[in-house]
Order: C-alpha cells, then structure tokens, then sequence
C-alpha cells in the first residue's frame, strides 16, 4: 500500500516537471504525504498550498484532488466551504479590518468606509494596480484593542478611519 | 518518565528561579504582541547584558496578564505591574529592580481588576513561560496526570469530575462528568478525545489566551480526558487564525512527546496516547460538535441531526468525546484538589470558576476569572471599572451570535447558566461585550444577524433562507424603511428559525433578535414610527422627520 501510494505521488510531478522541481510544491506534496494520501488530508493540504502560493489557484485545486484521489468538485466545495481559504491572489499589501463584537461597537464600520470612500473597493477586493487588498476578518482575538487592523501580519489596535487612511497611504504611494 | 525524573525536573528548575533576584516577566500573549511587547522584552535583555546582570535578574516571556488594554504589560517579581511600557523604559525599570517601582508606569496590582479574580484556568498564565514545559512541571504540571495514572481507575476519575460539577464551557453547560461516562461507557477499542478550540464567537478571546499562555494544561486535561475514557488519541482542532496558539501548541506537544508525557506507556503505564492539531480554516459552524468532526474528516463544515451524538458515533464513526479548551483546562486542578473543593467554588448548580473576555465600552478590557454567581454589575464597574469617557451604560452583551443583550435592570444578578438563560442570554463561551447609550440596539441585532447569515452553512432551508430574511427586515428597520408588521413578520420567523433549525447555530441565532426586542423594543418602535435612531448610530435619511445623517 506504501509503495503503491509513493509511486502515484511521483506520477502526479511526472507530467509536469517544472512543478515537482519547485519547492512550494514539495510543500503540498509534504502535507499530502504526512497523512498518508487520504480523503482527510485535504484542509490540511489546502492549508498548505495557500501558505506556499498565498491563494488557491484552478490548477492547485487540480494538482490536490489528483493527489488525494477525490473529485475536483468535492475539493473545490471544500475550498469554497471555508472563509480562509482565498481563490484569488491578494495584492501587494493586505490589510484585515476586524469586524469582531467588540471592534464593531469600537467603529469598525466607520474604517470601512473611509477604505472603501478612498480606493473605491469593498472587503474582499483588490485595488486595480494590485497594491492594496482589504479583507475583513470574523474576530481576530484582539478584542481588548478594539478596533483592530491587521497590516500584513502586523497587528495594530485602537485604530480609527484616520489612523488606517494614514498607513495605507504610505502603502500604495510607494 | 517516573515520579522522581518528574520531581527531579521541577527541583532543577526551581532551584534555578531562585538562583535570580530578579524576575521580570513580560507579556508575549498576542493582545501585548501587538504592541511590540517583544520588542520590550528584547530591550529589557538587552540592557540585563549590558549591565552584567544575567545571572542574578531574568527577562522572560509569559502569558497573559489580563488588562490588555494597557499593554504591553510586564511584572517585576510578582510584586509590580508595569502597563503601557516601551524600549525606551527599559534602562529605568532595571534601575528601580529593588527599589521603588517607576512611578510613572506603575499600575496597581491592588485595583478590584486583579483583587476581585479568583484563578483556576488562568493560574498559570503570567507567571510561566509558555514554550517551556519545565515551567509547567516546576509549578506542580503533570502531577495529576501521574495521580490519576497510577492511583485511579478510569471510574474514579470520571468520578471526581462528576463529583466537581463541572460544566461544559464553550456554552451549553453540559455536565462534563455525564459526557464523559456516555463515551466511556460506548464500546469499542478505538475511541477519540478532541480539543474545541475553533473559538469563532466575534468578541471572545479566551481561548486564544489559555492556549498562548498554558498550553500544557490544556494537553494534560486532554491526557487525563482520554484515560477516563478510554481513547488513545486526540486532536485539537484550532483555529487557523490563531498562528501564535498553533505555534505555542506545536512546541507543547513536541517537548511532552519528547519526555514521555505523550505517546506510548506514559509514567509506565500501559495508557498510550497521542495528540494531532488540525487547523480550523474559519467558519463558525464549527464550533458545533458533528460540523467539526465532519471538518477534521476533510469535508465541508455542515452539522448533521442528533443523535446518535458524538459519544457514540463520532469521529470516523467512532465514539468521541469533544470537550472546550477551559472546560479542559479545568480538568487537572479537579484531579489534584478533588471534586469537592472545585465543587465549593461557585453557586449551587454552576460550580467554579467561568474566564470572560471583557471588550466593549469599559475601562478596563482583558481577560479575567471570577468565581460563578459573581454579581454582573461587579464584573462591569468593579472589575471592569465602569464605561470610559462619562458615557452611560446600556447592554450588555454575553454569548456572541448565540446570546443576548442584558438591561441595566438585571445588572444585580448573579452570573451563573441559569440566570443568563432565564433573562434570554446563554453562558455562551465567555465573551462580554460591553455597550454604552452611542450603540443602537437594533444596529447590534443586525451586526449578529450578518454574521449568522453568513456563518450559516447552508444545510438546512430554515437556517439559509430565515437568517437573510430577518436581515433584511433588520436592514430596513434601521433604514427607517419599515412598518410595525415588520416587527410581528420578524417575532415569527425568530420563532420558526429557532424551532426547526438544524444545529445550534440556527437554533440560537434569533436570541439577539429577542432579547433585544424584549428589553429594548422601544428603540425598535423609534425607528418605525419616528424613523429616528435614538442612539444615533443609524444613519436614517427621512424627509418626515429630517433624521439624522
């Protein structure tokens, strides 16, 4: 069963070989591989393909379901299924609005709309020269720092509209 | 592992804490993180080295202290609680160690925010270094895993538990001991412990904290957990958006595997057990038990009807016991101390202690641990020390999408399962959102039908269909679009979508509807007939009345 697996693994970068070469998809390959192939691997992969490629594309969602041997719809359901998975890429920078209880009565909602007045895109979206993307996140647990902005990994609390315009600013002048 | 290896841990490394004179521990939870508490703490040992101090004073990194709002936050040898600090202050805090403390970052470990706490769950959290598993064991960790192991039949630990009055934590309140003794009692050879760690509820963050500042309490619970009822391997499943607790636990489960605390034979025993995290990837739903079994099964995150229920038919089909990060943080206290003094905390029917994440419009925000039965308005003016900025209380607010909104007229009663639920709130997992006379409450109903309307999975027509509709009502209640037939069309599909709902999710997502309908209808009505928002939040745009913009 071991052998059978591994040979079906090196048959999937066979076909395309520039992939197997790249290192992120040894990554997924990795994750596939630590759970033996099977059915129950497939958000952990998925985990690890969006960590490597940053998003979810058609031929990773592909490259996942010929792994794990499951049809591309059930893969594709699951991808869908959950909020943090994204199927398109994210722009240079990100920034995550929280829109938890407690940042919501902090303002959240006031942040929002001064993003959204300025560039002229809504949560979920990414500006047209691709600089900036705006996500707006469940509850980021920062809730004692409320209202609370995520700047690519850099959590910063008590920001207002103001605070928020300032720092992106600098991010899409650059 | 033995006893004496165990014991021979914990001398060593408190032998070694008293080797210092000093001790300053920072805060490195994610609430301090973000304000570049690491960095504080770099600075701190920094100036330690530069001024020859390393062997007699120790910067560390530790969990939670509590008071979030006021980070970063740092303690010098227990005694002093510095709040706000940055790199710039490191060189005078390390002047003062001995002396009198830095006058101007002083903040009184004194004030009712740290009096009035009474610590199970969080005892550790502030006082250990949370990536080192000799702390733990220092501090009296895996002792009673060993007690259990080698003096106590699964019965009596289960036992004990039972004995405890423990109640499940992430909001239902279901015995604990009884949920135990259903999976014990289900036959079969392979049997599961999960961890819920999928704390999705928006505005409760004290799982996250449990998990940043403790995590080897929580893998013990598990532990003891799996050898009451008989499972050789348990998963926490946790969010994905906690990279900081995933972290933090992967480090927990790679020092207790390496010492023997997990994996085969442990103490030398013939109980075996292992431990696997899986990364929730946000949705709510998951919080249900058979939506998160069906998510560490790889499929989409849909509940599926009761029973059988998990302790018989769980995991891969086998009987599984899913417990909450606190309820199991509960656990190995109970073991060490016994049921009866965990039973002696609390009220008659919600024993020990409940962790709440305070947030909102209130003072002091963070994470804090009264006893159950602790008054509400104790917990909102003592402990969180009133509404910032002269505003006037309104709600609030417990339970997440779950719960309610509770008036300033029960602000008296005592905080326990029962009488949250007979004033139409729920435990729920612990956050407490606080609301002054700037939050409208029918804004706040709309907030938390959004949220169900898009957490809700879909699976069942009642859930997917009744959440839009009622937000659509709610939307244009707070447009100033509505009539009072709005109202009645809004009761009865409360009514419809908690009575046919699926899961728990659908089934409890009315109550911010009603609770705030029951105690605030008011504002409701202003809004039809005056079309005004009487709180000003809503931005209602009406040539009658000229409104608000």
């Amino acid at each position: 069963m071991e052998t059978k697996v591994q040979e079906s693994q090196k048959a999937v970068p066979a076909e395309t070989p520039k992939q197997a070469e790249d290192r992120r998809w040894r990554m997924v390959d990795r994750a596939m591989r630590l759970h033996g192939f099977q059915s129950h691997a497939l958000i952990e992969t998925l985990h690890a393909v969006q960590e490597s490629f940053g998003y979810l594309d058609t031929d990773s969602l592909k490259y996942v379901a010929d792994g794990l041997k499951m049809p591309l719809s059930q893969v594709y359901g699951v991808a869908t299924f959950y909020h943090f998975f994204s199927l398109k890429p994210a722009g240079e920078h990100t920034c995550v609005v929280c829109m938890g209880t407690a940042c919501y009565i902090g303002g959240a909602a006031d942040i929002i709309k001064g993003i959204t007045g300025q560039y002229g895109i809504a949560p979920g979206e990414t500006t047209a020269d691709g600089k900036l993307s705006v996500v707006l996140a469940r509850c980021i647990g920062s809730c004692g720092l409320a209202p609370a902005v995520v700047y690519d990994n850099e959590v910063v609390g008590k920001s207002t509209s103001k605070t928020v315009l300032e720092k992106l600013g600098r991010w899409t002048n650059s | 592992m033995t006893l004496e290896e165990l014991q021979e841990i914990a001398q060593t490394e408190l032998e070694k804490q008293l080797g210092f004179k000093h001790q300053v521990n920072v805060c490195v939870a994610a609430g301090c993180l973000s304000c570049q508490s690491d960095v504080v703490k770099d600075a701190l040992q920094k100036e330690v080295v530069r001024r020859g101090l390393e062997n007699t004073t120790r910067v560390k990194g530790v969990g939670c202290l509590g008071l979030c709002t006021a980070g970063p936050l740092l303690t010098v040898d227990d005694k002093t609680l510095y709040s706000g600090v940055t790199a710039a202050d490191a060189s005078d805090i390390i002047d003062a160690l001995g002396g009198s403390p830095v006058g101007r970052l002083d903040c009184s470990i004194q004030m009712p925010f740290f009096s009035r706490q009474h610590k199970i769950v969080l005892e550790n959290c502030g006082k250990i270094d949370p990536e080192r598993v000799e702390e733990y064991i220092a501090v009296g960790g895996y002792l009673a895993l060993y007690k259990a192991l080698t003096r106590m039949s699964p019965p009596e630990v289960i036992d004990q538990i039972s004995k405890s009055g423990l109640r499940g934590r992430g909001g239902a309140g279901f015995p604990t001991g009884l949920k135990w003794s259903m999976v014990s009692k289900s036959f079969s050879s392979t049997k599961y412990v999960i961890c819920n760690a999928d704390e999705g509820d928006p505005g409760a963050f004290m799982d996250r904290s449990v998990l940043e500042s403790d995590p080897h309490r929580v893998i013990e619970g598990m532990a003891l957990a799996a050898y009451a009822v008989g499972a050789n391997h348990g998963f926490i499943y946790v969010r994905a958006e906690y990279p900081l607790a995933v972290k933090r636990l992967k480090i927990a489960i790679a020092q207790a595997e390496k010492m023997g605390l997990l994996g085969y034979n442990i103490f030398n025993t013939t109980f075996s057990f292992d431990i696997k995290i899986r990364l929730g990837a946000g949705a709510f739903v998951c919080g249900e038990e058979t939506a998160l079994i069906s998510s560490i099964e790889g499929r989409r995150g849909t509940p599926r009807p009761r029973p059988p229920f998990p302790a018989e038919f769980g995991l891969w089909g086998y009987p599984t016991l899913i417990n909450n990060v606190e309820t199991l943080a509960n656990v190995a206290p109970i073991i060490s101390k016994g049921g009866e003094w965990f039973a002696s905390i609390g009220t008659e029917k919600s024993k020990g202690t409940k962790v709440f994440a305070l947030a909102g419009r209130v003072k002091n925000t963070g994470l804090i641990e009264v006893p159950m039965g602790t008054k509400l308005r104790d917990i909102v003016f003592e402990i969180g020390g009133g509404i910032p900025g002269g505003g006037r209380f309104k709600a609030v607010q417990t339970g997440g999408p779950s719960g309610g909104c509770i008036p300033e007229e029960f602000l008296d009663m005592a905080v326990d399962y029962e009488s949250l639920a007979k004033v139409g709130s729920i435990m729920g997992s612990g956050g407490m959102i606080i609301m002054d006379h700037t939050s409208c409450m029918v804004d706040v109903a709309k907030f938390f039908m959004e949220f169900c309307m898009s957490e809700s999975c879909g699976k069942c027509v009642p859930c997917r269909v009744g959440t839009a509709q009622m937000h659509d009502i709610l939307c244009k209640i707070t447009e100033g679009n509505a009539s009072t037939g709005d109202v009645v069309m809004l009761e009865d599909l409360c009514n419809l979508v908690r009575n046919t709902s699926l899961c728990g999710l659908g089934q409890t997502c009315p109550n911010p509807i009603l609770s705030t309908l029951r105690y605030f209808k008011n504002e409701y009505m202003a809004h039809i007939e005056d079309k005004t928002c009487p709180s000003g939040a809503c931005k209602i745009q009406s040539p009658v009345t000229g409104g608000k913009q």
